[in-house]
């Protein structure tokens, strides 16, 4: 969900001078820039905000705004100490994070080096490998069921243990990894394609110049491509990492993010809609995740906006 | 100049060849073979959707079809009240589109053309918001949801919260950083000639806006479309919060409550899915090149 740009591009031309403008043309762009702003900011991040500062107090939401009481950092001490599904969910985001980043997020990568090269058919391997991306991950979990489910699953069928099959999405040993493989099906594609548009902007001439120095593949990629793609590579790094927080709909669809699949998503999302609504627990759920995403978007807009401060 | 070949050379050098060959083929093999698993879930999906469940009772799943039929999309389509939750997603997606490019455009177009102070920070805004995990914001959102009142004609709830107003909003919203960004990039590389020959004219700024620079970014606009489609489409999360009546949740999240009350065996699962995955294939297969071109479009057109 976010844009590749090229290593070196322009700089931008010069613009229009803001004080030039006449009254009316003032106007018109300040209601052109301030809609959308005001938009922003009181859905996106008024209510960002309003999550860390919830995160201190104790609300039920019944009574109005008058009854939030402050309680420090008591929320998070319970949800450190006394909240069960806690260090579970954490540990499987951990665990998804990992596993991401490992498994699919490298193998996107080596797939687009070899989609880079001269081959024939190359757009429909990239077809075939992109299709995945395009289902939403709730398909992919209802798909997944039909792979793993106990009775009537694929898996279980071919490996023909009847009577005592795995129950590859109740046990809560195995059902992580079998959701991981699930979804890894999909990120394999969205990095293959992102990756392969970094490889494409690359200059030839750098390759031929490996090349003629007698560089291995491996060492040109290595030594060469590599880091003239780190915009690319911190893209993909954060793509694969708020993907891994924002999981949600395939663990929700299989078993509601239950036993063995709690993620810190569903935490937020069982203390909003569930039988108690705990407005603090959800908020300083909501904030663990800011906190560990901050890091990568604050990277990100670096990487991303650095050419332009240098104009 | 011409080399001589002597004997052991030309051997040497048909090593070499064969040797690169054989890489070459082994290079198909091993990607034939990814992508053959990778279709196979969808191919598995297809051919389980159009067996009767009678048949793979009988047979197992893993078995050559006696019967095929599209029954199992003929339920799911009527029990399942498939077409009512189609036009739901309907409602959604197609205004959050178009307000999303709307306003996208305004906000590039602003931070694009002209400069002033704020611009990299409101990009930054922007961008940092698209990248938020959902569940950061949907706790307050929810309360602040409840609270905004609309006027009944808007919604029968009379709040945004469990209306399509509110939907669309947040998918806006959130999707504006994605766009604007995207659409600033392209709107730097216009030419500012354009712009100046306007202005020495008399030109407005919406004029220049409207007239000028809008029908040059086609291209990009129409990339963002389909990507905004799927996206928009494919959202479970939104809608599973803050909409609470059943009956008027778009179809990705409708299919999540459809699931064991209509669709009881792995066959029908199996055809609703495919149903519910059918725009966004349309969509790949029919606009693939814009599609693509969406999410690399920084890389070519920076």
């Amino acid at each position: 969900m976010t844009v590749v740009t090229e290593p070196g591009r322009p700089a931008p031309k010069r613009r229009g001078r803001y004080s030039r403008l006449s009254r009316g043309d003032k106007v018109v762009l300040t209601v052109m820039c301030g809609i959308p702003t005001l938009l922003l900011l009181a859905l996106i991040w008024f209510p960002a905000l309003s999550s860390v500062a919830l995160s201190f107090t104790s609300w039920d939401g019944i009574g109005g705004i008058g009854t939030i009481k402050w309680v420090g950092l008591q929320n998070y001490h319970q949800i450190f100490t006394i909240y069960p599904p806690f260090w579970p969910a954490l540990r499987h985001n951990v665990i998804w994070l990992a596993f991401f980043l490992f498994i699919p997020t490298l193998f996107g990568i080596f797939l687009a080096v070899l989609l880079d090269k001269e081959i024939r058919y190359t757009r429909v391997y990239q077809s075939v490998l992109y299709l995945p991306v395009m289902l939403s991950l709730v398909l992919v979990g209802f798909i997944a069921q039909l792979f793993y489910s106990q009775d009537q699953g694929f898996i279980n069928e071919l490996i023909g243990r009847q009577g005592q099959a795995p129950d590859l999405l109740g046990n809560p040993k195995l059902n992580l990894w079998a959701i991981l493989i699930a979804a890894s099906w999909r990120h394999v594609g969205y990095i293959m394609i992102l990756y392969l548009a970094g490889l494409k902007s690359v200059d030839p001439s750098l390759r031929d110049a490996a090349k003629v120095d007698g560089a291995s593949e491996w060492q040109t990629f290595r030594r060469v491509i590599f880091p003239v793609l780190k915009p690319i590579n911190v893209v993909v790094l954060v793509v694969t990492v708020i993907e891994s927080l924002r999981a949600f709909d395939i663990v929700y669809v299989i078993n509601g993010g239950k036993n063995g699949l709690e993620l810190l998503s569903v935490l937020v999302y069982d203390n909003i809609v569930g039988e108690a609504s705990r407005i603090g627990y959800g908020s300083a759920l909501g904030t663990i995740l800011l906190v560990i995403a901050l890091g990568f978007i604050i990277t990100y807009l670096v990487q991303n906006f650095r050419s332009e401060q240098r104009t | 100049m011409t080399t001589v070949a002597t004997p052991a050379r030309v051997q040497a050098g048909q090593k070499a060849k064969r040797r690169a060959r054989r890489s070459r083929a082994g290079l198909y093999i091993f990607l034939t073979t990814i992508a053959v698993v990778s279709l196979f879930p969808v191919v598995y999906a297809v051919y389980t959707s159009l067996r009767p469940y009678s048949d793979t009772a009988e047979h197992g799943y893993i078995s050559i079809a006696h019967k095929l039929t599209f029954a199992n999309y003929k339920t799911a389509w009527t029990n399942a009240d498939l077409p009512h939750f189609y036009l739901n997603s309907l409602i959604i997606t197609v205004p959050a589109i178009l307000l999303t490019l709307l306003l996208a455009s305004f906000v590039a177009f602003t931070v694009a053309r002209f400069s002033w102070k704020f611009n990299l920070a409101l990009l930054m805004l922007f961008t940092a918001g698209n990248l938020l995990p959902q569940q950061v914001i949907i706790t307050p959102l929810y309360r602040l949801y409840l609270e905004i009142p609309l006027p009944s004609w808007m919604s029968d709830s009379d709040s945004l919260y469990d209306s399509y107003w509110g939907i669309i909003l947040i998918h806006v919203a959130f999707q504006l950083g994605f766009s604007a960004f995207v659409l600033s990039n392209y709107m730097k590389t216009i030419p500012m000639e354009l712009s100046e020959a306007a202005q020495v004219d008399g030109a407005t700024v919406w004029r220049q806006y409207w007239q000028i620079v809008m029908p040059l970014c086609r291209p990009p606009l129409a990339a963002l479309a389909t990507l905004l489609f799927t996206w928009i489409y494919n959202d479970f999360f939104w809608a599973q919060v803050l909409m609470q009546t059943g009956d008027k949740r778009p179809i990705t999240s409708a299919l999540a409550g459809l699931q064991g009350q209509f669709f009881t065996d792995n066959n029908l699962i199996a055809a609703a899915s495919l149903v519910t995955a059918l725009p966004t294939l349309i969509v790949y297969f029919a606009l693939q090149k814009q599609f693509i071109g969406g999410l690399t479009l920084g890389a070519t057109k920076g």
